[in-house]
C-alpha cells in the first residue's frame, strides 16, 4: 500500500531512493542536501536496505566512488548540493562519456561567491553541457516520484545516461511536506532490476573510459549527443507507465491556465506554485496570464515549448542563475533561441529572480506582469533585469 | 570499438565506447609519434637490464643473445632507456 506520510521532503527522497534496490551509494554531505545523505546512511546502518553506503571525502570522490560502482553494474546513487557539485563537474561528463546510468539528486544552492547556502540554479546551470538528463521537481511529491522515475530513465537499454533531479534547496528539501510514498511491490514492478550494457569483472575484462585521439573524439560526442536527445522518448514512456501504475502524471513542460493565455511566463522548480497564484489573481482582474513549467531541461523540449507559447503575445521568462556578461539568464538564451526559426514567436522578457534564497512573492510575480503589460509587442526589451535589485 | 583506428562511425562505435578485446591498444602503434630513437651500443652493455626496467612503453625487450632492443612499433623516442643506462651504452639520436 502507499504511505500517506507528513514528511520533510530531503528525508522522503532518501527514502525514495531506499525503494529503488540500490546497491551502492556515495553522498558526501552538504547543505543543503545534507538530511538526504544522513537519512540513506541511516537506512543503510539500520539494516532497511541491502546496499553498500561509502563514506567518501569530498564530492569529487563521491561521484568517482559512484562511477566505480555503476561500471561494475551496479544501481547507484549520489546527491550533493552548489559548491559540492562544482567540485563534481570534473567527473559529470566523464560519468555521461561512459553512459553509466548514475542518479543524483541536487538541492539546488547558490554558488559562492559571497558565501550563501540559500535556494537558487547557479549551481546546476553550469552543468548544462556535461550530457546529463536533467530534471526539475516543484514540490516534495514530485522529488519522490522523479526520484524513482531517474532510475529507471537512466538504466533503460536506449538511454544508458546520468540523470540529475533538481530539487530547490530549502524551499523544497527542508519543507514538511503531505506526501505519498508509493507501494513497495508496485515499485519493484516498475523498476526492475539493472540489465548493464557491460560490467568491470575480472573474469571477462573490459576497458571502460579508453583514450581516444582526434580520430574517435567526434564520433563519441556525436553519439553522446544523439543519446541524449533520444532519451526523451523514454522519458515520456516512462512517464506515461508512472501514470497508469502510480496516478500522477508528469509532462517535459507543465502548463496552468496557459491555452488562451496571451501573456506567459515560464518558471523552473518550486516558484512554480506561487507564479500559479499569480495567474489566479490576475485571471480575476481580467488578465490573460497563463504559467508553463520547465520541467525537463536537457534534453531540451523544443517541440512542447514551442507548442505550448504557439498563441502568446508576450513571454515572460524567469531566471534563477546569471549568465554574466552574456545574453540574458541561462534558460532565457535557451527559449530565445528555441522560437529562433518560429514566424510566430511571443516579444521576450527576462527576469532574474530569487537569488541567493531572495524570497519572490505572488506581489513579485503580478508585479512582473504588470510591468509587461504596457510594452509594446513590437518593440521587445532587449535587455534582462534584476528584479527587486536595489538601485538608488 | 572496432578492430581498426579510424573506421568506425558514431553508430557503430560501442556505448560509451567500451572495449571488450582484452589488449586492443597493441593495435595502436606509438612508435608513429617519435622524433628520436634509442641506439645500444652491445660494447659498453652489460645485460643489466635497467633499460628494460624503466622503459614506460614496455617495449624494450631482451633478445636471446641477452642483449636489449627497443620494438619500434611502440617506442616513442622518450630517451628513459638512455638516460638510466649507466655504462652509457645507449645514444639518443634525431629520426631523419
Amino acid at each position: 500500500m502507499a504511505k500517506r506520510v507528513g514528511m520533510e521532503v530531503a528525508v522522503a527522497v532518501a527514502e525514495a531512493v531506499g525503494q529503488c534496490d540500490i546497491d551502492m551509494a556515495a553522498v558526501y554531505p552538504i547543505t543543503p542536501q545534507s538530511h538526504i545523505a544522513e537519512h540513506l546512511s541511516d537506512l543503510v546502518a539500520d539494516g532497511k536496505i541491502n546496499a553498500e553506503f561509502v563514506t567518501v571525502e569530498s564530492e569529487h570522490s563521491a561521484m568517482s566512488a559512484v562511477l566505480g560502482a555503476s561500471g561494475t553494474g551496479a544501481r547507484v546513487y549520489t546527491a550533493t548540493s552548489s559548491q559540492g557539485l562544482m567540485l563534481m563537474h570534473e567527473l559529470l561528463p566523464i560519468a555521461s562519456g561512459m553512459r553509466l546510468p548514475i542518479v543524483m539528486g541536487i538541492a539546488n544552492r547558490a554558488v559562492s561567491g559571497p558565501l550563501n547556502i540559500l535556494n537558487d540554479h547557479s549551481d546546476i546551470m553550469p552543468q548544462r553541457d556535461s550530457g546529463w538528463i536533467s530534471l526539475f521537481v516543484e514540490n516534495g511529491q514530485e522529488a519522490v516520484d522523479l526520484s524513482i522515475q531517474a532510475f529507471k530513465i537512466a538504466e533503460h537499454k536506449d538511454v544508458n545516461l546520468p540523470v540529475c533531479v533538481n530539487i530547490d534547496g530549502f524551499q523544497l528539501t527542508h519543507m514538511v511536506e503531505p506526501l505519498e510514498l508509493p507501494d513497495q511491490e508496485l515499485v519493484n514492478k516498475f523498476l526492475p532490476p539493472r540489465v548493464p550494457y557491460a560490467t568491470l569483472h575480472p573474469s571477462k575484462p573490459v576497458t571502460m573510459g579508453a583514450f581516444a585521439m582526434s580520430d574517435y573524439f567526434t564520433e563519441m560526442q556525436k553519439a553522446k549527443d544523439e543519446a541524449l536527445k533520444n532519451s526523451k522518448k523514454v522519458i515520456l514512456e516512462v512517464w506515461d507507465e508512472w501514470a497508469k501504475m502510480f496516478g500522477r502524471a508528469y509532462k517535459p513542460v507543465e502548463t496552468y491556465k496557459a491555452e488562451d493565455a496571451e501573456i506567459i511566463m515560464l518558471t523552473m522548480g518550486s516558484m512554480g506554485e506561487t507564479a500559479e497564484m499569480a495567474i489566479d489573481a490576475l485571471r480575476a482582474k481580467g488578465v490573460l496570464a497563463g504559467l508553463i513549467k520547465l520541467r525537463l531541461w536537457r534534453p531540451f523540449p523544443f517541440e512542447e515549448i514551442k507548442a505550448a507559447l504557439r498563441k502568446a503575445k508576450k513571454l515572460i521568462v524567469t531566471d534563477r542563475a546569471v549568465s554574466f556578461g552574456g545574453p540574458g539568464g541561462p534558460v532565457f538564451s535557451e527559449i530565445k533561441s528555441a522560437l529562433y526559426s518560429e514566424a510566430h514567436r511571443p516579444a521576450m522578457y527576462n527576469y532574474i529572480i530569487g537569488l541567493g534564497g531572495r524570497d519572490v512573492t505572488v506581489k513579485d510575480f503580478i508585479g512582473m506582469f504588470e510591468k509587461v503589460i504596457p510594452y509594446s509587442v513590437e518593440k521587445t526589451v532587449d535587455t534582462y533585469e534584476f528584479w527587486g535589485v536595489r538601485e538608488s | 570499438m572496432a578492430k581498426r583506428i579510424g573506421l568506425a562511425t558514431w553508430q557503430e562505435i560501442t556505448t560509451g565506447c567500451v572495449v571488450f578485446e582484452p589488449g586492443s591498444a597493441s593495435e595502436y602503434h606509438t612508435g608513429s609519434w617519435r622524433a628520436q630513437r634509442p641506439i645500444w651500443d652491445n660494447v659498453k652493455c652489460i645485460k643489466c637490464g635497467i633499460c628494460y626496467v624503466f622503459c614506460p612503453e614496455g617495449c624494450v625487450q631482451q633478445s636471446e643473445d641477452g642483449f636489449f632492443k627497443a620494438n619500434m612499433d611502440y617506442c616513442k623516442g622518450c630517451g628513459i632507456c638512455a638516460h638510466e643506462c649507466w655504462p652509457r651504452a645507449i645514444t639518443i639520436v634525431e629520426e631523419k
